[in-house]
């Protein structure tokens, strides 16, 4: 971007003339670089805004009555004088399903979370630390499975799961999802920068293969987990055109599939729908404000590698 | 008994144990699947009867004037999605390397911020901005600026143009985190050494950072081009259900779950699903071949 831009403490690093120098042409380029920099600065506050937009637009529309949404649609408008809680005590007091669906959705993340993460562990051990045949052909068919788009598999797999008696369960909803390319991918990068002399060690002290596996590696692996465990909750969370298929009653709807239910111009449940979609954003936010770092690992992992 | 146990535990057996998970669900959710859906494109499957139909449904597909539309919303979609989705994010992540930037982390953790909300809800909040009564957010833009009142769900151009903005919206942190990624792992001695032969910032974005980002580019396209063609929750979101006006909104995927799910015409929509496969594995392959993926084993 800008040229002699070296911070104080690294051109001490350099000879006193160099720092001089330095020094007087950053003189002459202040100006022109405290205009740039209000105007990169004004981008990107402007553009943040800007993102903020229907999240705010959304948090107003929360506190106002649901036919208000209908009538006037959303907006940044701060009219007080409509605005209560009633929507946020509507959600709690059991008159919809919505605490049930808050509870389908907690209850399928955490277990589809904990089992892709330790199925797609192991299956990331076994290419990346051993050598056996097929191997090459069995990590292309990994490779291959994400090149097709699940929406074509979803009705042959609705089918399946007609036959196998899975219909509206939510061993239905989790099970097509458990083995996930894009996470074995990760796990196996992660366990590909291990050093290999870790299993023979291993070996030598007489752990077992899956001793090794469990007890000297999985503790080494923490960060892909975090990072993993991350994206494939937020992923389970928000996941919706599966579970649109597969559940059929109310009492076991998640919450993408219930706040849908609420968008049809039939049924005046508006008020919940708008206070139910803010809402269900909170775990992910406090998530994602906690764990930042990990967020962004998990996502660039597959694009950096290129 | 102990013969078993000493086979499961050896170092030969074991890369097999780990990898069986992988091999059942490929099987169960993959291969199967896969194939009973090329199967079904064959058939006309109604309840209680499936018949081999040859290519009837495909036949059928051609003469389709809604499967038509559906494939043209869909591949303009893609098209728009990747003009707006690539040269922006790789500007913006271009644009918060820069020492100037105060708030690097702030900025980055709010763009990306919607990434983290569903279809559903991202849907529901867009579908109402763009209502069309005049107290709707995007209108009181329109009116701001002295235009009138639009309808924005109910042409084709309007309702493209909302889809867009939510894509937009949605994944421009995303891409922006990709670029930042791939602009992370270019040497800062290339552009110290640029800046010695006095180049500008706008001469080491074009000769440094954007053919060295060429890696992320193709990856963030592909992933774009299958995002496209496969979108169907964005629209059945905005226009509150799976049918729009005039189809505006239908997408391939969106008329594979019409034809599928809600009118059960499995073999149809299998075969609808294949072409679907087919064209986005071409596009991609296209797109790859001609920004010279494949020549990298000449070198």
């Amino acid at each position: 971007m800008s040229q002699n831009n070296t911070e104080p403490n690294q051109s001490s690093l350099f000879d006193a003339s160099a720092l001089v120098a330095t020094k007087k042409v950053k003189k002459n380029k202040d100006g022109k670089r405290s205009l740039y920099k209000v105007l990169i600065n004004g981008f990107f506050v402007i553009m943040c805004a800007i993102v903020a937009v229907p999240f705010v637009a959304g948090l107003f529309a929360s506190f106002r009555p649901g036919q208000m949404l209908i009538r006037n649609g959303l907006n940044l408008q701060l009219d007080f004088k409509n605005w209560s809680f009633t929507n946020y005590g509507y959600l709690f007091d059991g008159s919809t399903g919505y605490l049930d669906w808050y509870k389908n959705s907690i209850v399928i993340t955490v277990i589809s979370v904990l089992l892709t993460l330790i199925i797609c562990y192991f299956v990331a051990y076994g290419f990346a630390m051993y050598n056996f045949k097929f191997k090459n052909f069995l990590f292309f068919l990994v490779i291959a499975t994400m090149m097709v788009p699940f929406e074509i598999l979803m009705l042959p797999l609705y089918k399946e799961m007609i036959s196998l008696g899975l219909i509206d369960t939510f061993a239905g909803v989790i099970l097509p999802g458990l083995v996930g390319a894009s996470t074995i991918f990760f796990f196996r990068q992660f366990l590909s920068g291990l050093p290999k002399e870790l299993l023979d060690a291993g070996r030598i002290d007489g752990s077992s293969e899956y001793g090794i596996c469990v007890k000297i590696i999985m503790p080494m692996s923490k960060p892909a987990f975090s990072a993993m465990a991350i994206l494939s909750a937020m992923g389970s969370w928000n996941s919706m055109l599966w579970p649109l298929i597969v559940l059929r009653s109310a009492d076991k709807f998640t919450l993408p599939i219930g706040l849908n239910t609420l968008m049809t111009p039939y049924g005046n449940n508006y008020d919940v729908m708008v206070a139910g979609s803010m809402f269900s954003i909170l775990p992910l936010f406090i998530l994602y404000l906690i764990f930042n770092k990990y967020f962004v690992e998990g996502m660039t992992a597959g694009a950096v590698k290129g | 008994m102990k013969g078993v146990q000493s086979i499961l535990f050896s170092q030969k057996a074991a890369p097999y144990i780990f990898i069986l998970p992988f091999i059942i669900s490929l099987s169960f959710f993959w291969v199967y699947p896969m194939i009973s859906t090329i199967i079904m494109s064959f058939q006309d499957i109604g309840t209680g009867y499936s018949e081999f139909i040859g290519l009837a449904n495909y036949e059928k597909l051609l003469g389709d004037s809604v499967f038509h539309t559906a494939v043209k919303n869909s591949v303009l979609y893609t098209i728009f999605t990747i003009i707006i989705l690539i040269p922006l994010p790789m500007l913006c992540a271009f644009l918060l390397n820069s020492k100037n930037v105060v708030a690097k982390r702030t900025y980055k953790s709010i763009i990306y911020l919607p990434a983290l909300v569903s279809v559903v809800v991202s849907g529901i909040l867009f579908r109402y901005m763009f209502s069309e009564m005049d107290s709707g957010l995007m209108n009181q833009i329109l009116n701001f600026f002295g235009i009138d009142s639009t309808q924005w769900l109910k042409n084709w151009g309007t309702g493209m143009f909302a889809l867009l903005l939510l894509a937009t919206w949605r994944w421009m942190g995303v891409n922006t985190l990709y670029f930042e990624a791939g602009l992370s792992s270019i040497d800062k001695v290339l552009y110290e050494s640029a800046e010695v032969d006095g180049a500008n910032a706008w001469q080491k974005f074009w000769h440094i950072t954007l053919p060295l980002l060429k890696p992320t580019r193709i990856y963030v396209t592909t992933i774009s081009i299958y995002g496209g063609m496969a979108m169907f929750l964005e629209s059945y979101m905005i226009y509150g259900g799976n049918s729009s006006p005039k189809n505006i909104g239908l997408t391939i995927v969106g008329y594979l779950y019409r034809r599928g799910i809600e009118k059960n015409d499995l073999g149809y929509a299998s075969a609808v699903g294949l072409v679907l496969l087919i064209v986005a594995l071409a596009i991609s392959m296209v797109y790859l071949w001609s920004s010279g993926m494949f020549k990298k084993e000449d070198k």
